[in-house]
């Protein structure tokens, strides 16, 4: 299920990184990401100093280096296509006939498979050292717009609950005989998803009701508005920091 | 006195034109529990939502202490009228109990101190307190339905009005229901089916069918007037029988 799934993403703990405020946090992250993406593929060992950066974290909060590497398995599709590219990019060529690899592509693979991995470590030390709530009371700290973070905060809130829906309707259908094994019979299924729509909507109905109950006229208040401590931007701001000098030095060495 | 709740010739149709309410009227004094019975389709949930300005009269008035009903006075008629859905899972839409609390009174206004003050006295009105930081999917049933009434309860309402509480619930959850609604000082309005519920709580019914109040006295009375009852599809559980209940 993906709420629980999105639920279990927290790893609980109370390292230094974890008792960070998460707007600090999310700001640290995203800034880290993008020098990241900012610098030049051709500088390898930069990376490889990223990387380490990110293990210290990682080992700092605690966080089970299995974990991530589970986690990380979300980047595969990504991983496949960054495979795809040396054997179909132009421009120079190792190799003879069909055994050459692009030198283009074997770059622009690199780059996907380096940034795209240290950007999705990022987030799962992110996601592993902050819940949830606090994520989304930090965005909204950060002045994301409300709307974007009343959405997000409802679709991790009622994740769980439409999946259970599903799961009663798989076993209403089920215990009426349904077994699907070929394609024609998938119109129970899809009659399910048609009620299983409806019905969220109706439910979004029911709590715009409940809200506007409780004097909901259209603005979320805000709750968290307990600004982070100096220190702990200061801390955050380590991890960006250090990746800024090795950009700079990256970028220094290429040019 | 000024009634705290005062409906009159309330007529209401909704867009599609079905016409729900014909004409009710109704009196309500500061600190009464009153039951609200009748069988599905009778207008219960439609009258309800008239209560805190969801649905505004098609026709007649609805009063809040002295106040009428109106687009200007919502803010007002809100903080003082206070609805606890039937699935709790409606009402409680934050991710954490404590924010899903703090969300009424924080419309009103309240911030800081006094938010949580808020907050915390009304968990603890529920006996929910320990529960401030998890999420809402994360309790049981029970433990929500008595979440979704501290959501009402943190904006200190003067009048309560609860669709179905005791729908769902396994009897000791509804026991526990019961026992906090007794201890409740703020006029109490509740629809239900749940009769013996009616009769241990609210020493007053109005009976709805078809969009009209068909009757309204004390509980052991209309729970007692077989005919009434027989006409207004209500039903007695088995072996249930009101007369044998000391008030």
């Amino acid at each position: 299920m993906a709420g629980t799934h999105a639920s279990s993403l927290h790893v609980p703990g109370d390292s230094s990184v974890h008792r960070l405020s998460p707007q600090c946090k999310l700001a640290a992250a995203v800034a880290f990401v993008f020098i990241v993406v900012a610098t030049p593929r051709e500088q390898i060992w930069a990376f490889g100093v990223y990387a380490m950066a990110l293990v210290a974290v990682a080992r700092l909060a605690a966080i089970p280096p299995g974990l991530v590497a589970r986690r990380l398995s979300i980047d595969t599709p990504f991983l496949a296509f960054a495979a795809f590219l040396p054997f179909f990019a132009g421009g120079d060529q190792l190799g003879h006939g069909w055994w050459s690899l692009s030198v283009d592509g074997l770059w622009a693979a690199w780059n996907i498979v380096a940034k795209g991995t240290l950007g999705v470590t990022t987030s799962i030390i992110l996601t592993g050292t902050t819940p949830l709530p606090a994520l989304i009371a930090g965005l909204d700290r950060l002045h994301a717009p409300r709307a974007f973070t009343a959405i997000t905060s409802f679709m991790v809130r009622y994740a769980e609950v439409i999946a259970g829906e599903m799961h009663r309707m798989k076993i209403a259908r089920e215990s009426r005989g349904h077994d699907p094994r070929w394609i024609w019979q998938i119109r129970a299924i899809a009659h399910s998803a048609g009620t299983l729509f409806v019905r969220s909507y109706e439910r979004g109905e029911r709590v715009h009701l409940a809200m506007r109950s409780r004097g909901f006229d259209g603005a979320m208040p805000r709750f968290s508005d307990d600004a982070a401590a100096r220190r702990d931007w200061l801390t955050a701001a380590v991890l960006p920091a250090a990746a800024l000098v090795v950009a700079a030095g990256a970028w220094v060495v290429q040019t | 006195m000024t009634p705290i709740l005062e409906v009159e010739a309330l007529a209401y149709a909704y867009p599609d034109g079905h016409q729900a309410l014909f004409g009710i009227d109704l009196r309500i004094d500061a600190g009464e529990r009153v039951a609200i019975l009748g069988p599905n389709g009778a207008g219960k949930t439609t009258l309800v939502l008239h209560l805190n300005g969801i649905h505004l009269p098609g026709h007649g008035s609805v009063r809040v202490a002295g106040t009428a009903v109106a687009k200007d006075s919502l803010k007002e008629i809100r903080r003082r009228v206070g609805l606890v859905f039937q699935d709790p899972d409606d009402q409680l839409f934050m991710p954490t109990v404590r924010e899903d609390v703090a969300f009424g009174p924080a419309n009103l206004g309240f911030r800081g101190a006094d938010l949580d003050e808020r907050v915390h006295q009304a968990l603890a009105a529920v006996g929910m307190d320990h529960v401030a930081e998890r999420s809402p999917h994360h309790l049981s049933f029970g433990q929500r339905r008595r979440v979704a009434v501290a959501t009402v309860l943190a904006m200190e309402p003067d009048v309560l009005v609860l669709d179905e509480p005791s729908s769902n619930l396994d009897p000791a959850s509804r026991r526990e229901l019961a026992d906090i609604l007794q201890g409740l000082e703020q006029t109490i309005l509740m629809v239900t089916h749940d009769l013996p519920y009616a009769l241990e709580l609210c020493p007053r019914s109005l009976v709805m069918n078809d969009g009209t109040i068909v009757a309204d006295g004390k509980t052991a009375d209309v729970l007692g007037d077989r005919a009434l009852m027989e006409a207004n599809r209500l039903e007695l559980p088995f072996g249930f029988d009101p007369r044998n209940i000391r008030p």
